[in-house]
């Protein structure tokens, strides 16, 4: 089934929850930056596998589907319509054959997840179908989207979708509900390097608000604040970082690094955003400000698997 | 044997192993060692396993692992390095690199001079000693497919430029501190280039992707312009036939 992008957005991408195993190659992980909406918008869309979303950051694309499918878009609220009837975030959504999807102004966060039924047709390179576009491959022509592309749906069977469940489930969003100004607050658990820290910069991290620069982007969220300083200088070996690290280079400005970092690096890493908070993070945007709360691995970790259960019971009430 | 390795949390989805705390041949060959073993005896749940200078990162999901992911993850990689890992011999490779070093007619090594003025050389005897190093890749990171490669003569180290190139030319080969690098793709960067190889060290649609990997011993082999260009167009249409 046939996808045409009558308008491309500002940056809409494929991507699904990233390219592991080849990071030892120099191979970033790439993936969403938001894991909760995309996976959400998988489940509601009917599909129990990773199939890719698109990430569409605050200008949606208007997109014409060729045959009736079901969709779901979640996260931010970026005003879509479909054939000119507003959608809500996080709701599954039948489309009619020839409908068009188009999205308006941004109403709350910054990246929303559109998933299909059956998933978008992509061949997977090295194990996903996520874009990366510094390299230049993977999703669809290892580029955002233009004009024109028409992407392909797995989903062949033209069937109108089968009645979504009769209650609609409350579902947690990963949008701030803070109002703007107001900094959200985001868990750390602390790093590998937390100690090499002044007592002063390790007070500012958990006391101080950041706010995100606007040089931030998929690879990573550099925040301004208060210099991070170290009580003695020197050169670390290059090693491993995460989805979440928070390294500080030598200006002692922090930053968060994001789905599309580079595997390893020579930073010293204060702290670690906790993963059940990232998709909070992806929601701010340049401008908006932040604030750090420690817990322990055994809490982040803790907080993880619930997660986990949460989306296993959803996916036995949906699929 | 516990003081031989540290094991420490990056985040609650990443568990690093450090083997070593300097960049010397005897770390890397441990950390390569524990790569292989973690393939030969993989943990369910790890996704991804990278090598570094001094360390290994696994990166797992903690779903796969019970109710505390880090300790049982941490029991299952301490009973893999419960025997010694200098045992397990190195890989054995050795990958030939081709290189077209800069000279007066062509402009593949523009901090060849530069590099060879400093360390007090001859340029000829610049590439001499680089040709002689026993090049060792240490590991692939910053980029896809982008060589670590340590062993580099000590009369050759030398920082990186003050000011970084903002666009290095694809199969550039550098080098900076006691390493030399390659650069597989047109990216931003510091390091002395001294040449260039025809090789295509990275391709998303190849099986694998990088032609090099962390352990491989480099031997690189000085070409001709002529033989640079038509190593260049032999590879050009060969992707073209794939």
């Amino acid at each position: 089934m046939k996808i045409e992008v009558l308008k491309p957005g500002a940056q809409t991408q494929a991507q699904d929850l990233g390219r592991y195993g080849h990071q030892g190659l120099g191979v970033p992980v790439s993936g969403v930056m938001d894991e909760w909406s995309h996976r959400l918008a998988n489940l509601l869309a009917g599909n129990s596998g990773d199939e890719a979303t698109l990430e569409i950051v605050l200008t949606g694309p208007s997109l014409r589907f060729e045959a009736a499918t079901r969709i779901a878009i979640c996260g931010a609220d970026l005003s879509a319509r479909l054939d000119g009837r507003r959608l809500r975030p996080d709701r599954a959504v039948d489309v009619p054959a020839g409908g068009v999807l188009e999205f308006g102004a941004c109403e709350a966060g910054l990246r929303a997840y559109l998933a299909v039924r059956g998933g978008f047709a992509i061949t997977p390179l090295m194990g996903s179908r996520s874009t990366y576009v510094r390299g230049g491959f993977g999703g669809f022509a290892g580029r955002a989207l233009r004009k024109g592309d028409v992407l392909l749906a797995s989903d062949a069977s033209g069937r109108p979708a089968s009645r979504g469940p009769g209650v609609r489930p409350v579902l947690p969003s990963s949008v701030p509900r803070e109002p703007r100004g107001q900094a959200v607050p985001l868990r750390v658990m602390p790093g590998e390097h937390w100690a090499l820290f002044t007592p002063a910069a390790r007070d500012s991290l958990l006391q101080a608000e950041f706010r995100i620069a606007a040089q931030s982007d998929r690879m990573g969220y550099r925040l301004e604040g208060p210099a991070l300083e170290r009580s003695a200088p020197g050169e670390l070996v290059s090693e491993a970082m995460s989805f979440g690290t928070i390294q500080v280079p030598n200006d002692g400005q922090p930053i968060v690094l994001m789905a599309e970092r580079h595997g390893t690096g020579g930073y010293p890493k204060i702290a670690h955003v906790i993963s059940v908070d990232l998709p909070r993070l992806a929601q701010l945007g340049p401008q908006q400000t932040l604030r750090f709360e420690a817990v322990t691995l055994e809490t982040a970790q803790a907080l993880y698997l619930q997660r986990e259960q949460l989306l296993a019971t959803l996916r036995d009430a949906l699929l | 044997m516990s003081s031989n390795w540290r094991i420490e949390a990056v985040g609650d989805r990443c568990l690093l192993v450090g083997l070593g705390t300097e960049v010397d041949p005897a770390t890397s060959a441990r950390v390569h060692a524990l790569v292989r073993r973690l393939r030969e005896q993989p943990i369910a749940g790890v996704r991804d396993v990278v090598p570094a200078f001094t360390t290994v990162a696994l990166h797992y999901r903690p779903e796969c692992f019970g109710p505390s992911p880090f300790a049982s993850l941490r029991e299952q990689l301490l009973e893999r390095l419960s025997t010694p890992l200098e045992a397990e011999a190195e890989s054995g490779r050795v990958v030939e690199v081709p290189v077209c070093y800069g000279a007066a007619d062509n402009d593949y090594g523009p901090d060849l001079a530069e590099v060879a003025q400093r360390c007090g050389l001859a340029p000829e005897a610049v590439v001499a000693r680089h040709l002689a190093s026993a090049h060792r890749v240490h590991m692939l990171g910053f980029a896809p497919g982008f060589p670590f490669i340590g062993g580099l003569d000590p009369a050759l180290s030398m920082p990186r430029r003050a000011q970084p190139r903002t666009r290095i030319p694809p199969g550039s080969v550098a080098i900076a501190r006691e390493q030399t690098c390659i650069y597989p793709l047109e990216t931003p960067g510091g390091w002395n280039l001294i040449g260039r190889t025809p090789l295509r060290l990275f391709d998303p649609a190849a099986e694998p992707p990088c032609r090099l990997a962390p352990g491989d011993a480099i031997r690189f082999v000085s070409i001709s312009q002529a033989d640079y260009l038509a190593l260049l167009a032999e590879q050009h249409a060969g992707k073209a036939a794939a």
